[in-house]
């Protein structure tokens, strides 16, 4: 697999990651992170992918085990991955993962 | 340092539950304000580090979605550093993920650049880069207590840093825990309790498991600190060895702040609170009690304090300053915050209707 900033032609479409606008400034302002796959990917390989190239961006997705913070949210084809597999859940080409914060705090 | 200069000035921080300010002074009466820095972030530390004729501050920033992390500025605020490694992280071994940065403490003028840092899960951290990258203290981490040792309301933290000035001898304290010593350093721990009282478990005086709120060092009699525990007040004059009660003449021995001078011997700064059923100021009256002989008498200060304040005042919630006299500072959880330049005899609100405040700091600092 390899992530792109930008799309690129693929003889399978891209996994796209859209971010959350609080979270766009630490992918260099991008709203969308995109990945070559040329078949499906877990979630965590698909983060630990497209985060190499921002640390920060990834510190505030997962902490230093590897766990989704508790407040992040993944969904992958509608389903938040908590209700799936987890990290281990699978992504196919062309589906669109969602990065949302949930509604917490006050 | 001792009187002002005019090239000099104040600078004043306060982390609250959704964000920080910065306020600066030319005379601690009139601040300018920035912020909020980091909106609904909380701010649990502060580090103002005017060594290397620079001022940096380092904050613990907390973010409930996105988790903790360090960041400093060395422009007072204008622009935030972040390391893109993460300043504290824990190693991989370690299964430990980061929660809260509970204490950032710059070390003594003769070590520029080492910062320390105490954190949640309960572990010690130590900078030489002036705080950009921080590593675990593996004594502390690896300490055979550490099974034992419990978690406060707030978490389970090291939330008191003090490091004696030859560098050798450092005293920590967590909630809970208590007081752990090292006179290596922080190559090893040991726990130095004795005489401090553990009235919640079955035995009140533990080896170790206190519930030490804060402690900080006398500024003129080495080996002599001082203790805010939850319920009682301490000093010890033997490097920790003993711990003897000093809260006669307080209204309440409960308590999270402990201050001391930064220059005159014998002199603290604590806030009472009720108790464990009432954890606000005794009766509603907010006070500020001074010691100028080491915990021998005390004398209630309160003048500019309102009449009624049911708010209580965190254990990181005040500081006071490196000038002469000593200024005092600290905010209230209902997001007040008082500032006295004569060591406490007079307070003024400089700030009020923030956030509940969790961190306060100031520094003297060269005039821009």
């Amino acid at each position: 697999m390899s992530c792109a900033s930008g799309r690129q032609w693929s003889p399978v479409p891209d996994i796209s990651v859209v971010l959350p606008s609080v979270l766009q400034p630490l992918a260099g302002g991008q709203t969308v992170l995109t990945a070559s796959t040329d078949g499906p990917v877990t979630v965590e390989e698909l983060l630990n992918s497209l985060t190499v190239d921002f640390p920060i961006l990834a510190r505030r997705l997962r902490d230093e085990t590897g766990a989704l913070r508790r407040f992040v949210n993944i969904y992958v084809g509608g389903d938040e991955v908590r209700r799936l597999q987890g990290l281990e859940t699978h992504v196919q080409p062309g589906q669109e993962v969602l990065v949302i914060q949930s509604v917490a705090g006050g | 340092m001792g009187s002002m200069s005019p090239a000099e000035s104040f600078v004043l921080a306060i982390g609250t539950k959704k964000g920080l300010w910065l306020a600066t002074s030319p005379d601690r009466q009139e601040w300018s304000f920035s912020g909020p820095h980091f909106l609904m972030s909380e701010i649990p530390s502060i580090g103002i580090d005017t060594r290397d004729c620079r001022t940096r501050i380092m904050v613990g920033v907390r973010s409930e979605h996105w988790g903790p992390t360090v960041v400093h500025s060395d422009d007072l605020g204008a622009t935030w550093t972040e390391p893109e490694q993460g300043a504290i992280s824990f190693p991989e071994d370690t299964g430990a993920a980061l929660e809260r940065i509970w204490q950032i403490y710059p070390d003594a003028d003769s070590r520029p650049g080492v910062v320390w840092a105490g954190a949640e899960p309960i572990s010690v951290w130590k900078s030489t880069d002036g705080g950009e990258h921080f590593e675990l203290n593996r004594g502390l981490w690896d300490h055979p207590h550490r099974s034992d040792w419990g978690a406060g309301y707030g978490g389970a933290a090291a939330h008191s840093i003090v490091v004696n000035p030859a560098g050798d001898n450092v005293h920590i304290a967590m909630s809970t825990g208590g007081v752990y010593r090292s006179l290596d350093g922080g190559t090893s721990w040991e726990p130095r309790n004795k005489g401090i009282s553990a009235y919640f478990m079955p035995d009140p005086n533990p080896e170790f498991g206190q519930c030490v709120h804060k402690i900080a060092a006398d500024a003129g009699v080495d080996g002599r600190l001082y203790a805010q525990n939850h319920h009682g007040v301490y000093r010890t004059d033997d490097n920790g060895e003993n711990w003897d009660s000093i809260a006669d003449g307080l209204p309440a021995d409960f308590g999270f702040v402990m201050l001391t001078h930064p220059h005159r011997e014998g002199t603290a700064w604590v806030v009472p609170l009720k108790a464990d059923g009432e954890r606000i100021p005794p009766d509603g009256k907010l006070a500020v009690h001074r010691t100028d002989d080491a915990g021998a008498t005390w004398r209630r200060l309160d003048s500019g304090l309102p009449e009624h304040e049911y708010n209580s005042v965190l254990r990181d919630a005040a500081a006071v300053d490196s000038a002469e006299p000593a200024g005092v500072y600290f905010g209230t959880r209902g997001g007040t915050v008082y500032a006295s330049a004569d060591e406490g005899e007079t307070f003024a609100e400089v700030a009020a209707h923030l956030p509940d405040v969790l961190c306060v700091r100031a520094a003297v600092v060269a005039r821009a």
